[in-house]
């Protein structure tokens, strides 16, 4: 039999940059903290409006507009996509254009430009204008139509990223180019799509803000129709912020386990979550 | 006599400024298995991808079973088909990849019923039985659920010639279809593509580097050198007397 051998026994490396590091961060968190204490902000307020019926209905419309604006945008992507790297030159056309015009300006200004189509086009389908351009369509239309322009890069790099011997193998079983696309290049694109694809929703959430410049009812909108009457501006701008970063938070944890499932099959061995990270690194701790 | 599987006639193809066929002449007959022997970069596997118009050739004619490659023609003139002819026209001619190209996101069945379902609108029940007769008879009735990533390279290249199979294709066309395996692996998928050829008298073209697969299985053997045929024969002849020095000077290379 032999014996174990004597495990290693070392000094570790002293890391006292991270120390006074540590100390810095902490004093300028503190100065911050305090100046805000010290400041004319009624946070009684901010915390009374975050359940306030126009605060939360807001809420509930970002989400909305957010959810359809990008569905949207998803759907297009694809199409915009597809007919950017057809062999037609009329798709490849219409889509280079497609996403040069849209992405070529600022989505504020096509919020603006839709909401106010009515000053150019006065009746629509036999209906004034202004009755079919409601603020809800204007910004549905806005948000997707500028989303299609990213999602068409992002759908287009995923493409890109499948191999050709796929199609090479699709093809000479007979699959046509649309059943290739379909059934074999697409669902393996899709583990190179979903990660930007969550970053694009996470973004939307907050682009969708823009929305309050035509009277679309979401959360920046609430809070302005409030503060224009109680004058509480910063505690208001604190109540939407917090809600903000609730949607976030939730769909950045959600977006990250998506990441997981679809990262299965080609890594070996998932990355550690967040939480398994920090119960190793309390458990390896060295022992002063 | 019967019109002849694949019919070449100076089949010439170049890659922008690099001609790499020049000049191809072959004739593959019914039940006829042959060998594309080479060294790389002859063009023998560039042949075998302008079989089923993976390639388009530039100049001369290329037929299989008595219809062009990629073209009808009518009243002397050439006219391009449509993507759905040539899928049609693929449809009927199985590939194997040097590579295996199996589709990572289906499982070892669901790579060979996907043609048959997708192609011959066959009932998924009626395919998935095919296919698992197939894959029994490459011997992996084992491995009917694994996906191509839990399998070995010669079980992915079992598969994927399964894959092939279920389309009942009239001819076959392997590319190099065991250069990617770990030595110990290459006998499985020759044993198979050997009982295809001897149980089954399914036309093959094969391009490969196993001289002994080729002196035993094949027909014909053909050495391309520099994207032209050097010379064609029985296996005994061109592998045992060559008549041509480019011939021996390979053969010495790698027996």
């Amino acid at each position: 039999m032999t014996e174990a051998p004597a495990r290693l026994v070392a000094v570790p490396v002293r890391h006292y940059g991270r120390w006074i590091s540590a100390v810095l961060v902490l004093t300028a968190l503190a100065a911050v903290v305090y100046a805000f204490s010290r400041a004319a902000i009624d946070y009684g307020t901010t915390r009374r409006f975050l359940t306030a019926d126009v605060i939360v209905s807001g809420a509930w419309h970002t989400l909305l507009i957010s959810v359809l604006a990008q569905a949207m945008g998803i759907a297009l992507g694809v199409v915009f996509a597809v007919m950017r790297l057809s062999k037609n030159p009329v798709n490849t056309s219409v889509s280079w254009f497609y996403i040069w015009l849209f992405r070529g300006t600022p989505v504020l200004v096509q919020l603006l430009i839709w909401y106010n189509l009515a000053l150019v086009f006065p009746t629509m389908f036999g209906h004034p204008t202004s009755d079919v351009m409601t603020p809800f369509l204007a910004a549905l239309l806005g948000l997707g139509i500028n989303e299609g322009a990213y999602m068409a890069e992002i759908v287009r790099a995923g493409i890109g990223s499948v191999d050709d011997g796929q199609t090479e193998a699709a093809h000479s079983l007979g699959l046509t180019p649309g059943q290739t696309l379909r059934r074999v290049v697409l669902p393996q694109a899709m583990r190179v799509i979903i990660p930007p694809t969550g970053n694009e929703f996470i973004n939307m959430l907050k682009t969708s803000s823009l929305a309050f410049t035509i009277q679309y009812a979401e959360l920046l909108n609430g809070a302005v129709r409030v503060y224009t009457n109680n004058l509480q501006v910063i505690e208001l701008l604190f109540t939407v912020s917090i809600w903000y970063l609730l949607l976030t938070s939730v769909f950045s944890f959600g977006q990250y386990f998506l990441e997981r499932r679809f990262a299965r099959g080609a890594q070996r061995e998932l990355p550690a979550t967040p939480l398994s990270r920090l119960v190793a690194n309390l458990r390896t701790r060295p022992r002063a | 006599m019967s019109t002849p599987m694949v019919l070449a006639e100076q089949v010439h193809k170049s890659f922008g400024r690099l001609e790499v066929l020049k000049g191809i002449d072959l004739e593959v007959q019914r039940g006829e298995v042959m060998c594309l022997l080479g060294p790389s970069g002859s063009g023998k596997s560039t042949f075998l991808r302008c079989i089923n118009h993976l390639e388009k050739i530039d100049a001369g004619r290329l037929s299989v079973d008595g219809h062009l490659v990629g073209y009808r023609e009518a009243h002397g003139k050439l006219h391009e088909l449509k993507e759905k002819e040539t899928a049609k026209a693929r449809s009927e001619i199985g590939m194997v990849f040097q590579r295996f190209n199996l589709f990572p996101h289906m499982t070892a069945l669901g790579n060979v019923v996907e043609a048959p379902v997708l192609v011959c609108r066959k009932s998924r029940a009626e395919a998935e039985e095919a296919a698992r007769t197939l894959l029994d008879r490459v011997g992996l009735a084992d491995k009917v659920d694994a996906y191509p990533a839990q399998l070995s390279g010669g079980q992915q290249q079992r598969v994927a010639i399964a894959r092939a199979l279920a389309m009942e294709p009239k001819l076959m066309l392997f590319d190099e279809p065991t250069s990617a395996l770990d030595p110990e692996l290459v006998g499985d998928v020759l044993d198979v593509m050997r009982g295809l050829a001897n149980e089954h008298q399914i036309t093959m073209i094969v391009v490969t580097h196993e001289i002994g697969f080729a002196r035993e299985v094949a027909d014909t053997v053909v050495f391309m050198d520099g994207g032209v045929v050097v010379e064609a024969g029985e296996p005994e002849q061109v592998l045992t007397r060559p008549r041509e020095e480019r011939t021996r000077s390979f053969l010495g290379k790698v027996l």
